[in-house]
């Protein structure tokens, strides 16, 4: 099989399950005891705290492990929302992921004012005109640092500094869950006083990620309880999640250089075999500005729910990056946000590569993806 | 044979898929995707739950075949459900599934399944085809009860040859055994009912939040064109209904027709239902159509008896305004005896015996 759906979600890391196994047999503890069993479990929490941090430029105390991507997104908007007294003002970019948008959502029927920042037919946002939706009443701006569908990178550094210009005391947060993998990611060169990573997009588990906190970043709890994390994530540490995604943070930092020769070597191949054949068709990124895995391409007049199952036929698993929970494909919120009628949103299909793929493997793909492109065009 | 199987998570199309598997094809299943909610959300009564394309799935899965949702939820909007809510507000009675068979199931899906290199699509549907004298043949199916051709009527030549009815030699209690000998988790579901997208509520309740504009109150007229009553909307009312009229009479009351024009519902004694034909259109034919004159059983509505009748074309123009006139076609149909509640909008089904002539939509009564 040649997976080419890397952004969905990507294989664990040989050495990540190394890492975890012991946390799934003897080193069971809950990390809140204390006794030797906890302490055991709680340090290497507690060094899984220190090393991601470490990865990304934050303090350890800075770090709050969640269950993924979609939680941290949760925390990040609820959490700055409910943080002040009374209804505040939430600037979100339209593409953003569903994890922020619906979060943004439920604050505004909580009486919180939204609003949404729009992007351009490429789907960058305009950091002026993200800081021109500030109001008095705004706590949060969220704009991802890169787009999990089409992989165009948003200038959030910019973002960051406009918004400050703007108003100092505004919380900045960025989705970087998808860029981790093949993306420098420093939270101080960035400016963002929250930042969202979730650790199976790159060689670790599922069901853990983190939220980057700044101190002195207001935040109110989402999950309740016991008091973890500081008290800003209640719930019995996911410790051999944690030490799976320090793992796995660090395989990924360690193999950036590498990730990015050998992807970005197999989707040049990739593209260019396929634009040598098919001269319609259209990549929806710009092409200098885009994470190196990522190839979202239109194909007009083809359907890609036929293309996909032609995919899936002869062994390749892509998407169109938009599915509802019953599996069928939905327009996608971001195409239509980037101008896409609904028929062109249609035939838009999402390749991502990842740390498995092989260079020549884009030749094969393209192969396989024009063989199953036969009597459609 | 690769097919492509529909799957809509119930037991007569696990089973359908399940028998093709079992004949050593290389099956296909898909669920196809209709309905949504406002949100986009999957409804959570009706078809296209999103446990039913579990159902679907894990049914799949048993088999060991591969399986997809497909996405049709704007052509079944645009060609199904505002279709139904236009014909209500023209006070005629659709049936959603004829139009869902002929502009999805066996158009749109027909095309995606020869697209991914399929030679048949499968459904579980009580018809059966018979392939005799160089032709194709529709017929009823063995199980009188659950027999389904009524709605399959658009299907022709070309539909016929690249569809399979397993089920249509089977009894439903049958393909309930054969379910429950395979062990398949839709054994004992449920039937689903007629319209699907209606969900939890009635139709009715569907128009008022669907339709543009509502649904408008009128009067309730007799056939003097005295008023009766009045009513909160006429497209609660179908022709032959006896409920909902909240009038009190000596003797019961039906609706005898609906008139768009002036909202009003008009009522009548048992006796004023009767109506001795009606005039069909856009006819479609298994094979080729009838002779002027033929004698045929037409059904007027699913569940009900064939009526022994007599047919005539008539030739229409249509078309509106600018546009170019198109040669359409419609046909008289007379009936031996006369027959209560004709409603217009529904399919008017031809038969000889078992098989299926052709049909089309009922656009008037004839006293």
């Amino acid at each position: 099989m040649l997976y080419l759906d890397h952004a969905a979600t990507t294989p664990m890391r040989p050495r990540v399950w190394e890492a975890m196994a012991p946390f799934a047999s003897e080193t069971f503890g809950n990390s809140s005891g204390i006794h030797e069993v906890s302490r055991r479990a709680k340090n290497a929490l507690e060094e899984a705290r220190e090393t991601a941090a470490d990865l990304i430029g934050a303090g350890p105390k800075e770090i709050v492990f969640t269950s993924g991507g979609t939680e941290a997104d949760n925390l990040a908007v609820k959490g700055t929302a409910l943080s002040g007294a009374g209804p505040s003002g939430i600037v979100v970019s339209s593409v953003e992921h569903e994890a922020v948008l619906e979060s943004a959502r439920f604050c505004a029927r909580l009486g919180h004012l939204v609003a949404v920042a729009q992007v351009d037919d490429q789907g960058r946002v305009d950091p002026a005109s993200v800081a021109e939706l500030i109001e008095d009443s705004t706590v949060l701006v969220s704009v991802m640092a890169a787009n999990n569908e089409t992989g165009v990178i948003e200038p959030v550094r910019e973002v960051v500094h406009a918004v400050r210009e703007r108003m100092s005391s505004v919380t900045v947060h960025t989705d970087a869950v998808q860029a981790f993998i093949s993306e420098d990611l420093d939270v101080s060169d960035l400016g963002v006083d929250l930042l969202s990573l979730a650790a199976h997009k790159f060689g670790g588990p599922k069901g853990i990620g983190l939220l980057f906190v700044r101190e002195g970043t207001r935040l109110e709890p989402v999950a309740h309880g016991g008091g973890h994390e500081l008290g800003r994530r209640s719930g019995t540490h996911n410790v051999m999640g944690a030490v799976g995604m320090a793992a796995a943070m660090t395989e990924a930092v360690k193999d950036r250089d590498r990730f990015r020769s050998d992807v970005g070597e197999a989707r040049r191949r990739f593209e260019s075999a396929l634009t040598r054949v098919l001269p319609d068709l259209r990549i929806n990124a710009p092409l200098d500005n885009r994470l190196v895995q990522h190839s979202h391409v239109r194909i007009p007049g083809v359907r890609n729910e036929t293309v996909l199952i032609r995919l899936d036929r002869n062994g390749v698993a892509a998407s169109s990056a938009s599915a509802c929970q019953s599996g069928a494909n939905t327009v996608s919120h971001v195409l239509r946000a980037m101008g896409f009628s609904d028929e062109e949103a249609r035939q838009c299909l999402r390749f991502t590569f990842g740390w498995t793929t092989r260079p020549d493997e884009g030749e094969e793909a393209a192969r396989i993806v024009l063989d199953c492109l036969e009597g459609l065009l | 044979m690769r097919v492509l199987a529909a799957m809509s998570g119930g037991v007569d199309s696990s089973v359908a898929a399940a028998l093709m598997a079992a004949e050593g094809h290389e099956v296909i299943g898909v669920t196809l995707k209709l309905w949504e909610g406002p949100g986009g959300e999957a409804p959570t009564a009706g078809c296209c739950t999103v446990s039913d394309a579990e159902d679907a799935r894990r049914v799949a899965d048993q088999l060991g075949i591969p399986y997809y949702v497909l996405d049709y939820t704007d052509e079944f909007r645009a060609g199904v459900v505002d279709r139904f809510i236009a014909d209500y507000a023209a006070g005629r009675t659709p049936n959603p599934c004829v139009e869902c068979n002929r502009v999805v199931k066996f158009d749109l899906l027909l095309d995606q399944a020869l697209q991914l290199g399929c030679d048949l699509i499968v459904t579980g549907h009580y018809a059966r085809v018979r392939h005799a004298n160089d032709e194709y043949q529709l017929l009823r199916g063995v199980d009188r009860a659950k027999d389904q051709s009524y709605v399959l009527y658009m299907l022709g030549q070309q539909e016929l040859a690249r569809v399979r009815f397993p089920l249509g030699n089977m009894s439903k209690s049958r393909t309930r055994d054969v379910a429950a000998k395979l062990g398949l988790r839709t054994a004992a579901k449920a039937d689903s009912q007629e319209v699907c997208f209606v969900g939890d509520g009635d139709y009715r309740t569907f128009l008022r939040l669907h339709a543009p504009g509502g649904v408008a109150p009128g009067p309730i007229l007799d056939l003097d064109g005295r008023v009766v009553g009045r009513h909160d909307g006429f497209t609660d009312f179908t022709v032959g209904q006896r409920r909902g009229l909240g009038i009190a009479f000596g003797e019961p009351r039906y609706v005898v027709e609906v008139r768009p024009a002036t909202q009003a519902v008009v009522v009548g004694g048992a006796a004023d239902l009767l109506v001795s034909g009606c005039t069909v259109r856009s006819p479609s034919w298994v094979s080729s159509p009838p002779e002027a004159g033929d004698r045929l059983e037409v059904r007027l509505r699913y569940r009900s008896e064939p009526v022994a009748a007599t047919v005539h074309p008539i030739p229409v123009l249509v078309g509106a305004g600018g546009s170019a006139p198109a040669l359409d076609s419609a046909w008289l149909v007379w009936f031996d005896e006369p027959r209560a509640a004709v409603a217009p909008g529904q399919a008017a089904v031809f038969y000889e015996g078992d098989r299926v002539i052709g049909g089309g939509t009922i656009v008037e009564s004839l006293r």
